[in-house]
């Protein structure tokens, strides 16, 4: 079969696939995007949304802070705002107890020359969020972070990398990746697809896309619980979380409040299903009520648990492959990722067009995990 | 977390209550945890309060009949739960439910759910407006409290139910403006080939129906064959337009309006639990898919009476009974030759008690408007999402329901998409020349009832993070 010609097969139609197309396309490259059931079926599709430099890895930081810059120009990236909104991210020190916490961190950011954080006392802290109940100690902030609207963003990464020339297939799961002469044969059963350059932007099933191309990298899972409950009057800006405690808690343009911070269900990769834990996220729903105790009566609509890829030290893969020349990977965000979804499409974009980038992802190869592997 | 019963029964219907006399009757320990305040489910809501009162002539024989199981399953020893709500279910089985404020899970050997059946979802122009309600939401006013409007009320739709009510509002002493039977006279053709065997089966049945169809014609404004309804009004309802089959169209005052078009099984539990469910084509409807004894692909859960496929009062006593016997030879109480010599009269029972279905599947079967409503029609009440807005993204591709709820926030308000999600599917179905079961419903995403953030915290209130 032959297809139209392309430069690259990017496998993966969710957000982060969706901004490398956006942005390959955009520099005259003509890519094909394959997600094997829907864009925006899993990860991105689940995602509480935080847009968040706060108490983020500092090997994160420096893409990070430059993605933060590119969210706050997003209608001119996507021609929409992706319901954006930076009311700040607080990290919330409930006891005293907790404070050096806080101030540790912000030391470390401080000494590697970052001085987007905040640390803020109690009376700050009551004076952005007054919902906040008043036994909390400090927090930390970054007042320029802050949270989008996921569905708005898939909407508008979609809309612009199909205006960019990208062609979207869903219902197009990979099933195979050989060589064809110094190109790449993409299968998605009967179908074939043919290009010099793969981009693995797989989640949860990256894994399995770079052992096709001979990559054996280590990664699990992470299916991280989210609770939406039915709408409110307006009770909070920022999104907060908490030292000690997992919990992010948020409010949406619609009213709702969503409630995450990691806790954990259960996912079954290969049936592509997750399972709420309810045990498990009732510890949630203590902490909301904890910190805004009128919270209480109100209803949980729904809850999910979404599937993602998660590395053993839980930043992502961001690189050529180690092995196969052509093929490139990105994944394994372990649960942080829908902030970097812009600045990932532009590294990709680099990496595949100019050969390298400016941009900092040393510590982001591929190797790092399989060495370890190996070692261990 | 308690030590669980040998069966656990969601719903004290008819079948849950039976299930729960037979359950008792082999020696199962049986706990019943219903939403209402006392036995009886939908059919014989408020029963024991009313069955010595005028109320209980007014709602019929068929209503009284509900007495003496009610009796009966209070006297059976099982364990109840009133006032609870069962709002999550896991494979085990497990059943997590709420009541006074706390949420708690039980474990089963056994589930039956018995959650019967919920009304057809009816969207049509103006719905939404205050003084537009369903026939059943209605019946419930006057089962639990004996209210009946003081208003004249115009009633709208087709089914027994609607029949049945319109009878007891008159018996009761309330008032009908008019009654617009929406049945399409196409039905009839149809249902007149199963007339011999509901005729043969179930004569009473059939007598009565056309006697309260006589009884009506008699007393009230009819206009049959009625193709199309809109509520019209600003803040409430104040006209109702009608257009007939023969292109007859008259607008009316109307301050009330009851709509609707049967009943279709609850299935958001058995959704959620992740059980396969087939298409039940003669009622429009999806259904869970069971075995002869009303096992779901989720081994040791259940369903019986209106939540399997809708078979009325007596077949769901019949299938909660073959439920419980079911589970209590798994349970050992009864040997494989045992189990199907008692299943043996229930079953012909069963048989009987189904035998006029055909014909009221057939003749009650709803106009298309009412899968497809015209598009400037809110199909979503929670998100406020009309038919457009679903038609506009079926135009954006072949989406699946789940997509277009991302897109448009149809199916994400507090019902969970109880409400719209037979609409979505039959919109994009209608849209794209597929059918409903192959476009398929939302996924149902847990809880499916709402509980509080207060009742889920007090789930696991001793765990404490360091």
């Amino acid at each position: 079969m032959s297809g139209p010609v392309l430069d690259t097969i990017i496998i993966g139609g969710g957000l982060m696939g969706l901004s490398a197309g956006l942005h390959l396309a955009r520099s005259g490259k003509r890519v094909a995007i394959l997600e094997k059931s829907w864009v925006g079926r899993h990860a991105s599709g689940a995602s509480a949304a935080g847009v968040r430099t706060l108490n983020r890895a500092l090997e994160e930081l420096p893409i990070s802070l430059e993605a933060m810059d590119m969210w706050r120009n997003i209608e001119t990236i996507v021609g929409d705002g992706c319901g954006f909104h930076s009311h700040g991210q607080v990290m919330v020190a409930e006891k005293r107890s907790d404070v050096p916490v806080l101030e540790k961190r912000l030391a470390k950011t401080r000494n590697a020359g970052c001085g987007h954080e905040e640390l803020i006392d109690r009376d700050e802290l009551l004076r952005l969020v007054p919902a906040l109940s008043p036994y909390c100690a400090a927090a930390l902030i970054v007042r320029t972070d802050g949270a989008a609207d996921p569905h708005r963003t898939l909407r508008a990464f979609r809309r612009s990398a199909e205006a960019a020339g990208v062609t979207i297939h869903e219902g197009c799961g990979v099933t195979a990746i050989d060589p064809l002469g110094s190109d790449w044969r993409v299968r998605a059963g009967e179908r074939e697809f043919v290009a010099p350059t793969v981009v693995n932007m797989a989640g949860a099933w990256a894994k399995t896309i770079a052992a096709m191309v001979g990559d054996d990298i280590p990664l699990g899972h992470k299916a991280s619980m989210m609770i939406v409950t039915e709408r409110v009057a307006p009770l909070l800006k920022p999104v907060v979380s908490l030292v000690g405690r997992p919990l992010s808690f948020k409010q949406t343009d619609q009213g709702t409040l969503v409630i995450g911070g990691g806790l954990q269900g259960r996912a079954d990769i290969e049936a592509e299903q997750s399972f709420v834990d309810f045990m498990e996220l009732s510890r949630s729903a203590r902490a909301v009520i904890d910190l805004f105790p009128t919270t209480g009566s109100l209803r949980i609509v729904r809850t999910w648990a979404g599937m993602e890829a998660k590395t053993s030290d839980l930043l992502p893969v961001i690189g050529p492959s180690p092995r196969a020349a052509g093929v490139f990977h990105a994944f394994g965000f372990s649960g942080h990722g829908f902030q970097l979804v812009p600045i990932v499409g532009a590294i990709m974009a680099d990496l595949i067009i100019a050969g390298g980038t400016r941009k900092q992802i040393a510590s982001f190869t591929a190797e790092r995990l399989m060495q370890r592997q190996a070692v261990a | 977390m308690t030590g669980g019963p040998d069966l656990l029964i969601v719903g004290a219907g008819p079948a849950g209550m039976s299930a729960a006399v037979v359950a008792r009757r082999h020696g199962l320990d049986v706990l019943v945890v219903d939403e209402q305040s006392a036995p009886g489910g939908q059919i014989w809501r408020n029963i024991e309060t009313a069955a010595d009162t005028s109320r209980a002539g007014i709602l019929g024989k068929a209503y009284s009949d509900g007495a003496d199981v009610v009796r009966r399953f209070r006297a059976s020893g099982a364990g109840y739960l009133p006032g609870a709500r069962v709002w999550h279910l896991e494979p085990g089985p497990r059943a997590f439910i709420a009541q006074n404020g706390v949420a708690r899970c039980i474990d089963a050997n056994a589930i039956l759910l018995a959650t019967g059946a919920q009304e057809r979802p009816l969207p049509f122009p103006g719905w939404t407006l205050p003084g537009v309600m369903t026939v059943g939401a209605a019946q419930i006013l006057l089962k639990s409290s004996g209210q009946i409007p003081d208003e004249p009320v115009w009633i709208a739709g087709t089914g027994p139910l609607s029949l049945l009510y319109a009878i007891q509002l008159l018996k009761a002493g309330g008032r009908i403006a008019g009654f617009l039977d929406t049945a399409p006279s196409a039905n009839l053709a149809g249902a007149f080939r199963e007339l011999a065997g509901a005729f043969l089966g179930a004569p009473g049945d059939m007598l009565k129906g056309f006697g309260w169809l006589m009884a009506l014609r008699r007393q009230v404004r009819f206009i049959g064959n009625v193709k199309e309804i809109e509520a019209i009004g600003n803040e409430a309802l104040e006209r109702l337009r009608y257009i007939t089959a023969n292109g007859r169209s008259a607008t009316v005052d109307a301050r009330l309006l009851f709509v609707h078009e049967g009943i279709v099984p609850t299935i958001h539990p058995t959704l959620a639990l992740g059980c396969k469910h087939i298409w039940n084509a003669a009622q429009d409807s999806f259904a869970p898919d069971l075995d002869t004894w009303g096992e779901t692909s989720v081994s040791d859960v259940f369903v019986a009476g209106d939540g399997a496929r809708i078979g009325g009062a007596q077949a769901a006593c019949h299938l909660g009974e073959l439920a419980a016997l079911r589970v209590a030879a798994k349970a050992g109480r009864l040997s494989r030759a045992q189990l199907a010599a008692v299943a043996a009269p229930v079953r012909k029972r069963l048989k009987a008690a189904l035998a006029i279905r055909p014909f009221l599947d057939r003749l009650y079967r709803p106009r298309s408007a009412v899968f497809v409503p015209p598009e400037a029609t809110l199909v979503c009440r929670c998100e406020e999402v009309s038919a457009a807005r679903i038609l506009e993204q079926a135009a954006a591709g072949r989406p699946d329901p789940n997509q277009v709820k991302a897109f448009t926030r149809a199916g994400m308000g507090p019902c969970q998409g109880r409400q719209c999600s037979y609409t979505v599917a039959s919109l994009l179905a209608a849209k794209e020349g597929r059918t409903v079961p192959d476009v398929g419903l939302y996924r149902v995403r847990p809880p499916f009832k709402p509980i509080t953030l207060a009742e889920l915290a007090a789930l696991d209130a001793g765990a404490v993070i360091p």
